[in-house]
């Protein structure tokens, strides 16, 4: 009933739309008038609204600014992450200028030169002065922009010196679960392969391998000590996934058959942050960041950053692969 | 021509298999916007789930049927959408009906030629795009779902139907229907360079071409370069799939089982899909902007500014476009130093991209600018073009790139930059040429009214979009109700999917103006616009070969608009000089 209803409505608009569109034909014909001439009087309305969408836009642009703009990612709990927020901040200093200010010639402009049958456009079809203004001022603030990025990007891709203290993570990713695996007393993993998978091996971790044997394996929720270096190798058992921690600005996808790193430095705890955001419950999370099924949407792991010794304690209450 | 021992009049070859470039850009138009609607329809069943998850909609369970019983999206199927409504969106929309629709229009009819050099490629062009449209279609009714592994189809989850459903059969008819869809590609841009480079009417040189060729010249080259290279990387995924190699295969545990693959990477398939997938942007802008360039310049009355330098940026844009596909890999555990280098690539094209903003607000200013709903949907796209290009320099940078790499600040960047620039510069193209296209004139007051509802909706929709991304929002999530951080988003959400179904309504207000005006709008005059390019010296009736008489002889660059004279008069007493007439005494040509 209610599908007829509505088709019946649909075609009623439809013939209303024709019969109107019909008479306004006439209407202009009667005048000696073309319909789809442009007339001068419409074109300056249309060029006053395209003005006052200036005003619109731009105060939804800053109403957004306001409503959702606190509620952004907290401040960076990396080390390296400052220096992502700094460039990223730095970023928005030169394209937010430059997004308000070109809209605002394109539409004054539209508003100030719509038509009019007393005058005439203006014949300019170049300057090389002009255009090699505008070739060589976004050239300048790119180049400051690539010189940063690049800074940023070897530093953070550079991989902690073998001498230096760090905490060593094997993270697996697979349908729809994460593992990290702790390389123990060691600081060495042991050899892991898909073949290995049985039972309650559920990563194929070695068990023949000597350096496996002190490992430890962790899921639903890992810990990590604040201040260390953490240096994570990426695995992948079945497709894609990608550990994505968005609050210590890290990321990397993890390839079945190809290991990847990341490392970073955790610098502020869980209950810092807690007090950070004004959130009691507030969580560090590891999500994955790449389409890998059905349950993509759900598979995450908590992070709990605390100090050296709440973390030597945490750790040493978990079970080793060899138990 | 070729068919010329058919009689053009039968119903079959007029307006089937017809070689006639017109009428196959009028197939490729329609086509094109139904596949898009179809597109459009998807992205609203799913923004109704990310926008109230979990609730049930009568809309999803009517168009949905059997697949989604009782109206409650699954998450198998949310991605199916997802995926369909890309692959449909950026093929079939805006690569074959944008490009398909105007080159084939407009590659004849202003470089003065009668036909394209081959009309039966031509046609043999829209029909391998028709079969690939309806495979792509049929593939949403086969066993497990229409494919599911996001439009970029990255294996393993593409390869295992273990992963996920939609990698069956689904998958397979994809690849199909690719395969064909690119034979279509290549059939048409090789006609496009063959007809642009040979068969120019006389005078019309390559520095007198209307930027829209220039830009279907420049997109057509880079098809022909990139569209190949998804074909391999679509082969070797058939292979891994169907005849168990392992090109992209390699330890790999799904199932209960390990799989035998062993030695391949996925990171192949991405660098394969990439080199084309990021000239496929360009192939999907670079007509949008040639049409609006040359709209902007007519409706303006001032010639274009800097067509040289707009010729310069699209070469240069072209060429930078195969040298950066690595931005979309930065996290994927390649070598930090190519991650560099492709940094430094993709900064590279904001230059270029900016002398085209700056080029058109030359244009604008001290025009006498008539707002034709085309006019209204060229503004637009510079808009667009500069809201979601700016973030570019966020996601172009790789450090930046890290934390907000697949979330929403993505999704609102590609589809305001690359989405709707693209397709504003297809309506503001329809809205122009639709006198050329149809013998007769659209509605102005609805076309106004559509622009607006769309410009209003379109932002509506993707802006916010930046704000989920900067939480760390991932994109293709189902529901971002599984965890606490983002549960601060419901109301972002809700305004998002509030606006995209107003947008669908929007664009009802289209087809209304389109389908009418096609049968019952005003007869069209043969030059509406007081435009100087050859397409408006061609009678408006249509029939094939383009030009009763001898084809016109070029005199003049396209451009001259409200060209005065010493006394401050117009030369030859209009706003306007047909690139057919002859140059004056002392009369220079050109703005060069």
């Amino acid at each position: 009933m209610m599908t007829i209803i509505v088709i019946v409505a649909v075609l009623l608009v439809v013939v209303t739309g024709v019969q109107l569109l019909k008479i306004a034909e006439l209407r202009a014909k009667s005048k000696g008038e073309n319909i789809y001439d442009v007339k001068e009087k419409d074109g300056k309305m249309q060029g006053l609204l395209l003005f006052l969408f200036l005003f619109a836009y731009m105060g939804y642009f800053a109403w957004q600014m306001c409503e959702w703009g606190p509620r952004v990612l907290p401040v960076s709990a990396s080390e390296h992450g400052v220096g992502i927020d700094f460039l990223m901040d730095l970023t928005f200093w030169i394209i937010t200028p430059v997004f308000i200010l070109t809209h605002v010639v394109l539409l004054w402009f539209c508003y100030k030169y719509a038509y009019s049958s007393k005058r005439k456009a203006f014949f300019f079809s170049h300057s090389n002065k002009l255009e090699l203004i505008w070739t060589v001022v976004p050239s300048l603030a790119l180049t400051v922009l690539i010189l940063m990025g690049l800074n940023n990007w070897n530093t953070i891709m550079d991989p902690i010196p073998a001498e230096t203290d760090h905490v060593l993570i094997e993270m697996t990713g697979q349908q729809f679960t994460w593992t990290a695996r702790y390389a123990g007393e060691d600081k060495k993993l042991g050899r892991s392969h898909v073949t290995l998978i049985e039972g309650a091996n559920a990563t194929g971790v070695d068990a023949k391998d000597e350096f496996s044997k002190d490992d430890k394996l962790v899921k639903g929720e890992f810990h990590l000590p604040v201040n260390v270096p953490v240096q994570f190798v990426f695995r992948s058992i079945d497709i894609i996934h990608s550990a994505y921690f968005p609050h210590f600005r890290a990321q990397m996808n993890c390839v079945p058959g190809v290991s990847t790193q990341f490392n970073f430095v955790p610098t502020k705890t869980t209950a810092e942050m807690r007090k950070i955001t004004g959130n009691d419950e507030f969580n560090y999370v590891l999500l994955c960041n790449k389409i890998c099924g059905a349950a993509h949407y759900n598979m995450q792991m908590d992070i709990i950053v605390e100090s050296q010794e709440d973390y030597d304690k945490w750790l040493a209450e978990q079970k080793t692969f060899g138990e | 021509m070729s068919a010329h021992h058919h009689n053009e009049n039968d119903f079959l070859f007029k307006y089937i298999f017809s070689t006639d470039h017109k009428m196959i850009s009028k197939q490729f138009l329609i086509t094109g916007f139904t596949m898009g609607f179809i597109g459009l329809v998807m992205s609203t069943l799913f923004r109704l789930q990310l926008g109230w998850p979990g609730e049930s909609f009568e809309i999803v369970e009517l168009l949905m049927g059997s697949w989604q019983e009782g109206g409650v999206m699954a998450p198998d199927k949310y991605l199916a959408l997802v995926t369909m409504h890309g692959t449909i969106m950026v093929f079939f929309l805006l690569t074959a009906g944008l490009s398909g629709t105007f080159s084939n229009l407009l590659i004849p009819l202003q470089i003065g030629a009668r036909d394209m050099a081959s009309g039966f490629l031509n046609m043999l062009s829209y029909w391998f795009f028709f079969v690939s449209s309806v495979i792509m279609l049929i593939s949403l009714f086969v066993e497990g779902g229409a494919a599911s592994a996001g439009w970029t189809i990255y294996p393993p989850l593409s390869a295992l139907p273990e992963a996920i459903p939609g990698s069956g059969a689904g998958m397979t008819l994809w690849l199909v229907s690719m395969a064909i869809f690119i034979v279509s590609s290549l059939l048409g841009s090789l006609n496009y360079i063959v007809t642009i480079l040979n068969l120019r009417t006389k005078g019309m040189s390559m520095t007198r071409l209307p930027l829209t060729i220039w830009a279907f010249l420049i997109t057509a080259i880079i098809g022909v370069l990139s569209f190949p290279v998804l074909l391999s990387a679509a082969l070797l995924l058939v292979m891994d799939r169907s005849f168990g190699t392992s090109f992209y295969l390699s330890d790999i545990y799904i199932g209960g089982q390990v799989l035998d693959h062993t030695g391949g990477s996925p990171i192949l398939f991405e660098h394969l899909f990439w080199f084309l997938g990021h000239p496929e942007v360009y192939i999907v802008l670079l007509p949008a902007l040639g049409i609006t360039s040359e709209i902007v310049s007519t409706m303006s009355r001032k010639p274009i500014f800097g067509y040289r330098a707009m010729i310069g940026s699209m070469m240069a844009i072209g060429f930078l476009s195969f040298i950066v596909w690595g931005h979309h890999m930065f996290l994927t555990g390649m070598n930090p130093f190519l991650g560099a280098v492709f940094t430094f690539t993709t900064l590279l094209i904001a230059i270029p991209s900016a002398v085209k903003v700056f080029n058109y607000l030359t244009t604008l200013w001290k025009g006498n600018i008539k707002f034709s709903p085309a006019m209204l949907f060229s503004v637009g796209l510079v808009s667009t073009f500069i809201t979601g290009g700016v973030t570019g320099l966020v996601l172009g940078n790789s450090a930046l790139d890290i934390n907000v790499h697949d979330t929403y600040f993505v999704i609102g960047h590609f589809h305001i930059v690359m989405g709707l620039s693209a397709i504003f510069g297809m309506f503001a193209g329809v809205y122009h040429w639709f006198p050329k296209l149809f013998g007769r004139m659209m509605n102005n007051k609805l076309g106004n009214l559509h622009f607006w509802t769309t410009i209003v909706c379109a932002y509506g929709v993707f802006f916010p979009m930046h704000f989920l991304g900067l939480a760390g929002v991932p994109r293709r999530y189902y529901t971002n109700s599984e965890f606490p951080m983002f549960d601060n988003m419901v109301d972002i959400n809700e305004f998002i999917s509030t606006f995209a179904v107003l947008a669908l309504f929007a664009q009802l207000v289209f087809m209304f103006n389109f389908i009418y005006s096609a049968f019952r709008g005003p007869r069209a005059p043969q030059n509406p616009w007081e435009g100087t390019t050859l397409e408006w010296t061609t009678p408006v009736e249509h029939f094939h070969g383009n030009w009763y008489g001898d084809i016109p002889e070029v005199h003049r660059w396209p451009y001259d608009y409200s060209k005065v004279d010493a006394n401050g008069d117009y030369v030859g007493g209009k706003d306007f000089i047909p690139q057919t007439t002859p140059l004056g005494e002392g009369e220079k040509d050109g703005g060069h």
